[in-house]
């Protein structure tokens, strides 16, 4: 009985202990343990795996994804931040920049502008190609000058006051469409995702007229087409009571995971300590400093349920 | 997810070149003259540890395969080594085209039920907020 329970934990959890992390491996391959049969079954798999959808806004999502191993879930998180392509700027005409920003330093900036653009909707640029065409290009022009404000006060030194076109935002941008575009995409769809974004600062007398190419690109050519902000995944947490924690151990042990994690109850007349919600805890390892608790509490994850959250631009 | 659609595409993609041979070589078979079939060294272009992993993972719950390992050459030259050894007779083509195509079903299976619980999700959030609006 014991041995199967252990044997049960060495396959489904990643146990956390005092000093070290143990059962990390996946070790279920045909073979390794007698009785099983882990040959991989297109079937069983399908039954066993879902997804959850926990919180989807416009930026963020989050997920819950059961029954899957790690080098997978791994190999879609690098794909999802490396080989998912989207729209950014990549070639920066300059026409005139007589704003403090060098040329170079203000095309990087602008690469990293997230475009409001389906990149399925157009094609990788061919290598060697100078010319864009309407079906792998997105042009932006850029213009904006600088100058005095004549109805500014005569003492005043707020800037906002004194100048007009003092501050370069992403809404200076406009969108130039080539070829077809226009009638493929409606006034006011292709944008910067933030309008709000400050690209340089002028004063009286410096202009910035540029050009700006955008192409399709992936994370693995430059980091500027990734389309996630951050994606990562964490396993989920699995925090079992070796033995009944009461009274001011209770409180005790509520205080040494994140909050949420561990109720009391009044039970009988005495506290007791239960495991309420272990999704929320952290693993900060405070238990492992309290040394009467230590012993009370295994900590450790499950190896196959994956809470997925990433931040994009547009989800 | 796209990166699903990815990984298959790329996954396809590595198929059809062995297939059809392209010029631009994305596969090679490594093998000392005078062995079998069995134990075979793949060398995979433009792949890493994206591909090398989960195809490994795959490859290695084939109760036929005695060994499967990946490396990475150098982290400068973007290819990787994967080497299959079998039990028995069968060469060893046959489980790393099978790995294939159990990595591809199973992304396949991801993306479907990864849409799925969005569309519920939506489904769910507009029939919640239809009363109060």
């Amino acid at each position: 009985m014991a041995a199967a329970q252990a044997v049960e934990e060495m396959r489904t959890r990643v146990v956390l202990g005092e000093f070290g992390v143990r059962n990390v491996h996946t070790t279920d391959f045909p073979g390794n343990y007698s009785g099983y049969d882990d040959a991989w079954d297109q079937d069983r798999f399908e039954k066993n795996f879902r997804v959850d959808v926990v919180h989807m806004d416009e930026n963020t999502l989050e997920f819950d994804m059961v029954g899957i191993d790690a080098a997978i879930a791994n190999a879609f998180r690098r794909i999802l931040l490396a080989e998912v392509p989207t729209m950014a700027v990549e070639k920066v005409l300059v026409y005139n920049n007589t704003s403090i920003v060098q040329d170079e330093i203000l095309a990087h900036r602008l690469g990293l502008i997230p475009i409001l653009a389906d990149p399925r909707l157009f094609e990788y640029r061919n290598q060697g190609e100078e010319e864009g065409t309407e079906i792998d290009t997105l042009q932006f022009r850029l213009q904006v000058r600088c100058t005095r404000n004549p109805s500014a006060a005569k003492d005043s030194s707020d800037p906002n006051e004194l100048y007009v076109n003092h501050k370069v935002y992403t809404r200076h941008m406009t969108w130039v469409p080539l070829g077809n575009q226009a009638d493929v995409f409606p006034e006011g769809t292709i944008r910067p995702v933030h309008d709000d974004i400050l690209i340089a600062q002028l004063r009286p007398g410096q202009e910035i007229d540029l050009v700006m190419h955008c192409v399709k690109g992936i994370g693995k050519d430059h980091a500027k087409f990734s389309p996630v902000a951050t994606a990562s995944y964490r396993l989920l947490p699995d925090i079992t009571l070796l033995e009944p924690v009461e009274g001011e151990a209770a409180e005790e042990l509520s205080r040494c995971f994140s909050p949420g994690v561990i109720e009391v109850q009044e039970v009988q007349g005495k506290k007791l300590a239960r495991v309420a919600n272990a999704r929320l805890d952290t693993f900060s390892r405070e238990i492992f400093r309290n040394e009467k608790l230590k012993k009370a509490v295994r900590l450790a994850r499950v190896r196959d349920h994956y809470i997925w959250s990433f931040q994009g631009y547009e989800a | 997810m796209e990166e699903d659609q990815e990984l298959e595409r790329k996954i396809s993609g590595l198929k059809t070149s062995m297939a059809e041979g392209e010029r631009k070589t994305a596969l090679e078979m490594v093998q000392a003259a005078g062995t079998d079939r069995q134990c075979v060294t793949f060398v995979l272009h433009e792949e890493d540890h994206t591909l090398g992993n989960s195809l490994r993972y795959m490859i290695m719950k084939n109760p036929e395969v005695e060994f499967c390992g990946y490396t990475t050459t150098h982290p400068s030259e973007s290819k990787i080594n994967l080497r299959i050894q079998t039990r028995g007779t069968l060469p060893a083509v046959e489980p790393f085209q099978k790995g294939l195509n159990e990595l591809m079903n199973v992304c396949r299976h991801v993306l479907d039920k990864f849409e799925a619980s969005i569309k519920d999700y939506k489904d769910q959030k507009a029939s919640r907020s239809e009363p109060t609006v």
